[in-house]
């Protein structure tokens, strides 16, 4: 009888501890859903290093995290696109500076069902497609078959690179199916067989195939030195420059180690 | 304490709590309002709901959500084109028909699949009735109006079928005694005395399952297919409003444009739900059996 109720008011001070800034030892990192993972396998290996240091992950979405700069309310946002002016306008009206960090690269790849005969799409041709006017996989030397145009929900993320970088700000047709996350992408396109569809490289499986883009492939490589067109920087966001335990974290993360946990979640390292 | 203290405390207290869950709900509709109705500054009401483009982070963005309402409403109707008859007539079934051991089993185990998540369901859609129906009707995809609807049928059938079934059991034995002494058959006495009898149960029934249908969200945002656009057949796409309003919400800035877009699609969505209720409420007022001898 109890256990639980001790359980319980020690839970309640570590979150109470975890939310109280005034300790200096507690890091709160808040924000895109892309970057968490990457996130999470960071501060638990920092955390093991630093027993101390309590850090306390939320996700959200790229726009909470850098709302989260502006209201004070973490002390890292992490974000899967840039800041945009707007928010700037905001943070600064507040006092607030934000100061990006860049922490990762993802690399965004069209996929298609395993069975399809396909290996690599234009830009251009993967524009046409998301616009409607390419209809059936033959008009691009695929078998006679009507594809399955799927995009991601309008406001994730990856929907927002693919819209910026193959879209040019084109509206995808309103008959494309749209689904919540990478992961159910994956599903649908593994089980449909004219599907197109474009995910992060880390969640890339046997079910499906990634296509080549402008004869290039999606690698790590291509990415990095930017011959893959479809790929994009993640940041981490914090108010000034940083300082003292944010500093210390920031470090570590591009530090050689960093990287290497960096990789191991799915992304790709900056150098 | 007096009796009479205790009497007047306890009945004070009930109250309290009886309020505090009206007020939580007022001030819960409230909230909608007030987050929805500022949309009203960027599109008009008449833009809004009958606009044809939901294109909500596009500069300049497009907030038309008839696209959703006509998905949230075809998919409702197909729903309960599937889930009525059959529920209702598990029900007329269990509590008319079948012997007393078959109901015994029967009955626990439609109520278990009231008790089965939502997601679980959205689940089984996606990986096992999606490719099926793909595959069986030559079609490019699975995920469609045609596959949510099943999925949704399956999860309002047990309201549909324990709620009429409660309306079925309670009619008066005499009235069936009644029926059976007039040489009625037992069909005829099913069709002409007893579903005449407990129809205003029935029809609630079916308005509960039905708006169970068109507010569930885990479902339709995993089966639906997420096009919004006005489907052109069965096995269409389509993107029912609660659908929208949980993939987009999370991302959606807070107090942008889009934000209060969300919050007035659940207005009409609460709107939607709160006709079916009142409904459901008159039809179970005015068709109520009082007695024996209004039949």
């Amino acid at each position: 009888m109890k256990n639980p109720i001790k359980t319980g008011v020690v839970a309640l001070c570590l979150t109470v501890a975890a939310a109280c800034p005034a300790l200096g030892e507690a890091l709160v990192l808040k924000g895109s859903t892309t970057v968490l993972p990457i996130a999470q396998k960071v501060a638990e290996s920092y955390m093991k290093l630093h027993p101390a240091v309590k850090i306390s992950l939320s996700g959200g979405g790229s726009s909470n995290g850098i709302k989260a700069i502006v209201d004070g309310t973490a002390d890292i946002g992490n974000a899967s696109r840039f800041i945009k002016s707007k928010e700037i306008k905001l943070a600064t009206a507040k006092g607030i500076y934000p100061v990006p960090h860049r922490i990762a690269l993802d690399c965004i790849v069209p996929v298609v069902n395993a069975r399809n005969p396909v290996a690599d799409l234009s830009t251009d041709q993967l524009k046409e497609i998301y616009l409607g006017k390419i209809k059936n996989w033959k008009e691009v030397g695929g078998a006679d078959q009507k594809i399955v145009v799927i995009s991601r929900d309008t406001s994730s993320g990856t929907f927002e690179v693919w819209e910026k970088l193959v879209m040019k700000k084109a509206r995808v047709i309103p008959s494309a199916l749209t689904v919540p996350s990478n992961g159910g992408l994956v599903q649908a396109v593994a089980t449909t067989p004219g599907a197109l569809g474009y995910i992060a490289l880390g969640y890339l499986n046997d079910d499906i195939k990634a296509l080549s883009v402008n004869q290039v492939p999606g690698t790590p490589d291509t990415t990095r030195n930017g011959l893959y067109p479809i790929s994009r920087p993640l940041f981490m966001f914090t108010n000034g420059w940083i300082t003292g335990r944010t500093a210390d974290f920031m470090n570590y993360l591009l530090s050689k180690k960093g990287q290497q946990l960096v990789e191991e979640a799915g992304s790709i390292p900056v150098y | 304490m007096k009796q009479q203290t205790i009497e007047t405390l306890v009945r004070w207290a009930f109250m309290a709590v009886a309020l505090f869950s009206i007020t939580a709900l007022c001030l819960i509709m409230l909230f909608l309002v007030f987050e929805g109705v500022p949309i009203l500054k960027h599109v008009s009401l008449k833009e809004f709901v009958f606009g044809l483009y939901w294109y909500p982070t596009s500069d300049p963005a497009d907030f038309g959500i008839f696209p959703l309402v006509v998905g949230s409403f075809l998919v409702t109707l197909l729903s309960g084109v599937v889930s009525i008859p059959l529920g209702v007539m598990t029900a007329l079934y269990l509590a008319e028909i079948a012997s007393g051991r078959t109901a015994e089993i029967v009955k626990p185990m439609v109520e278990l699949m009231a008790s089965m998540p939502s997601v679980v369901i959205g689940f089984f859609g996606m990986v096992v009735v999606a490719p099926f129906i793909q595959k069986t009707f030559d079609i490019p995809v699975g995920l469609n109006l045609f596959n949510a609807s099943l999925m949704l049928a399956f999860m309002s059938i047990p309201t549909i079928c324990s709620i009429s079934e409660d309306a079925i059991f309670s009619v008066p034995q005499a009235l069936k005694e009644a029926s059976f002494a007039l040489g009625a058959t037992h069909l005829e006495t099913i069709v002409r005395v007893i579903v005449p009898a407990s129809i205003s149960g029935i029809c609630t029934a079916v308005i509960l399952g039905m708006s169970r249908a068109i507010g569930e969200t885990m479902v339709v945002l995993m089966v639906a297919g997420g096009a919004a656009m006005i489907p052109g057949s069965l096995f269409d796409p389509v993107r029912p409003m609660p659908a929208s309003i949980a993939a987009e919400m999370a991302e959606a800035p807070f107090g942008s444009e889009h934000y209060h877009a969300l919050f007035a699609t659940g207005l009409v969505l609460f709107a939607f739900t709160f006709v079916f209720n009142l409904v459901a409420d008159y039809i179970s007022h005015r068709f109520r059996q009082t007695g024996e001898a209004s039949l």
